[in-house]
């Protein structure tokens, strides 16, 4: 086959897996922008990832699916919320027990789908898939939801930073004290942040269950999540950053099978860390401006809320 | 006064469990390192279990506990199954090795048997299976099958096992077509579908329209599927995955085993060892062939299960050159067990990185 072939195959690639990546990840920063660290990324993702499944099977619709999952995981996300923002419980401890939950549940919840194959999103669209040239049968696996994981960091930016709600989003996250004595509602706006990252985890999971592996199986999000969280804090909570460093460690990811395809002997222990540390690196390398990156942080993120009177 | 009264209830006290053991059924355990799902290896050996139900009946009651994480927590849930009054305790898994041991010593009147260990008891069997002989037959089929006569190989991690089946699977490959190749992908990781479904999709792009896995989903069937290539799925019967494309699968067979091992141990003449089977034993089978091949190439495929289950095909049989071309056995001689349980090498024909 020839190598043109084989370079557009290794950019689907890269986007496809990078796609679950910038949805989750986007969530969180939004997130976290307002103050609130949610750890149960992982969590939302598989219920999200079952709950699209199940839906999409049962009503047939993978339309249907995406907005059961983000409805889903948007659920998980109201519990977080309802836990920290009204109980004051600990954000890590909360977060951490929703991500325990959300394997737990995903797993009782999709015994009955375990065995069941659909057809995945690509070929949905266009079912003529396998027959078509290998070229074309690349590009047509960029599906919608790809797309969509393209165009949100750039929306995202500009919410955050061009809008008004997006103001008032940074401003509770920087210091909610300040935010409240101005007289906005502190916990109604991190409460639909919060409800926003987990209605984008929820997507994340269904893109994996419906489209990327059209399958339901136990703990198949098998950590993105937490590659997720991991690419909040290195991006600096910046969108557009956070999106680069997902589409690098797809690309570094699937560049490493690439090589071995290809015949390039290289360890296969090496193969595995380098999307880490490759990722690690350039996101460190891009932001090691210290002032920045304090700059970055949301200053309130974490701190739980306790409006005074 | 105490050392009469032992005296006296030691015989009593054996008395009594002998009888139990004589009127009630045999109490059987099964511990899994994952869920049982619906295919896999852990799903295999639930199978084999569900057997033991069918064939034994009321003679045995048997259990299971999934999910079981290796080490400290094996370790708790064996000592449970064995305080429970299980009799014979299956624990399926290589990281539940030294727990077993730990625990079969606590409890010297009652019998284990681990899986693909090798370190053994008294009371402690070992048993494994040669997967490779099924691989080296998978080979056979992709070789027929494939125009381009490149393989692609998703495979977990480079030990001993996995580069048994790769090997084989490739020198059964290149015994139809000497040009043959097979591309090794490693995912280091058995469980990750969404990393089996880019290596597969890789290879394909990459010219393979066979491609192959040793890891533990479905993926990689389901994946060739979307593109149009062959697939050849490991551990279970993946048909429904790959309906039109999944050619075969190697799978695992225990059920012959457990039946007559749990029989053994109800007639008292369970003894310890270690079981390495293949074909001959029914431990690794061939799942029924997609309609997509063709009659003679499924006789070829028989014939060679046939050959190897009769001892006259050996799959590691010279000569065999490693990938650099040194001769690694000599024709007419073959591997011997210890060297193909140790393997660390990909023979010439295997493209990738040990």
């Amino acid at each position: 086959m020839d190598d043109g072939v084989m370079l557009v195959a290794l950019l689907v690639a890269t986007l496809r897996a990078a796609a679950p990546l910038i949805l989750a990840g986007l969530g969180e920063l939004v997130c976290e922008r307002a103050g609130v660290l949610n750890l149960g990324v992982e969590g939302m993702m598989l219920v999200g990832a079952v709950v699209g499944f199940a839906a999409s099977v049962t009503t047939g619709s993978p339309v249907l699916g995406l907005l059961a999952a983000m409805a889903a995981g948007a659920a998980m996300a109201a519990v977080f919320a309802v836990l920290t923002l009204r109980l004051h419980a600990n954000q890590v401890a909360s977060g951490l027990a929703l991500t325990i939950f959300g394997i737990g549940f995903s797993a009782l919840f999709g015994a009955p789908y375990q065995s069941h194959p659909i057809t995945g999103l690509a070929t949905l669209i266009f079912p003529n898939l396998s027959g078509a040239h290998p070229l074309l049968q690349q590009l047509l696996l960029v599906d919608p939801l790809v797309w969509l994981a393209l165009a949100a960091p750039f929306a995202v930016a500009r919410f955050l930073a061009r809008s008004r709600a997006g103001l008032l989003l940074r401003a509770v996250g920087e210091s909610a004290e300040v935010a409240h004595a101005f007289g906005y509602k502190v916990v109604r706006i991190r409460g639909f942040a919060v409800l926003f990252g987990g209605a984008m985890a929820g997507l994340a999971g269904a893109y994996l269950s419906l489209a990327y592996t059209p399958m339901w199986t136990e703990n198949m999000v098998a950590g993105r999540g937490w590659i997720a969280l991991a690419l909040v804090v290195f991006s600096t909570w910046k969108p557009l950053l956070l999106a680069a460093g997902a589409i690098l460690f797809g690309f570094v990811t699937i560049a490493g099978f690439q090589a071995e395809a290809w015949g390039i002997p290289v360890a296969p222990n090496l193969l595995a860390t380098l999307p880490y540390a490759a990722t690690i690196l350039v996101l460190v390398l891009i932001s090691r401006d210290t002032l920045r990156l304090k700059l970055n942080a949301p200053a309130a993120l974490g701190k739980p809320f306790h409006p005074a009177g | 006064m105490l050392s009469r009264r032992s005296l006296l209830l030691a015989p009593a006290a054996t008395l009594i469990a002998s009888q139990a053991q004589a009127a009630g059924p045999l109490k059987v355990a099964y511990v899994y390192v994952s869920p049982v799902g619906d295919a896999g290896w852990t799903f295999q050996h639930e199978l084999g279990r569900r057997a033991v139900d069918a064939a034994l009946g009321a003679a045995v009651k048997t259990s299971f506990v999934e999910n079981v994480e290796e080490g400290a927590d094996a370790e708790r849930v064996i000592r449970k199954l064995a305080t429970d009054g299980n009799d014979l305790i299956f624990t399926t898994s290589f990281g539940y090795m030294n727990p077993t041991l730990k625990v079969a010593q606590q409890f010297p009147s009652k019998k284990f048997e681990h899986a693909t260990g090798y370190k053994r008891a008294a009371n402690v069997a070992t048993y494994s299976a040669r997967f490779y002989e099924g691989r080296y037959a998978a080979g056979v089929l992709a070789g027929r099958m494939s125009k381009t006569g490149v393989f692609g190989y998703i495979a977990a991690f480079p030990i001993p096992e996995v580069l048994q089946g790769i090997n084989a699977f490739t020198l059964g490959a290149r015994s139809v077509n000497p040009k043959a190749v097979t591309k090794v992908v490693w995912t280091s990781s058995w469980f990750d579908p969404g990393k089996e479904r880019a290596a597969a999709d890789t290879l394909i792009a990459g010219g393979a329209d066979v491609v192959t896995h040793h890891t533990d989903s479905t993926a990689v069937a389901q994946a060739a599927e979307e593109k149009g290539a062959f697939s050849i799925a490991y551990n279970s019967d993946q048909s429904k995955y790959g309906p039109k494309t999944c050619l075969t699968a190697v799978t695992h067979n225990w059920n012959e085993y457990y039946i007559g091992r749990v029989k053994a141990a109800i007639a008292g003449t369970w003894k310890s060892g270690d079981v390495w089977g293949g074909v001959k034993e029914g431990m690794t089978k061939l799942a029924p062939y997609n309609a997509a091949v063709p009659e003679a190439v499924r006789k070829d495929v028989d014939g060679v299960m046939a050959a190897i289950g009769a001892g006259s095909r050996r799959p590691f049989a010279g000569p065999i050159a490693d990938q650099d071309g040194k001769t690694k056995v000599a024709a007419g001689q073959a591997l011997a067990d210890k060297d193909i349980a140790e393997m660390k090498w990909f023979v010439d024909g295997v493209q990738g990185k040990v």
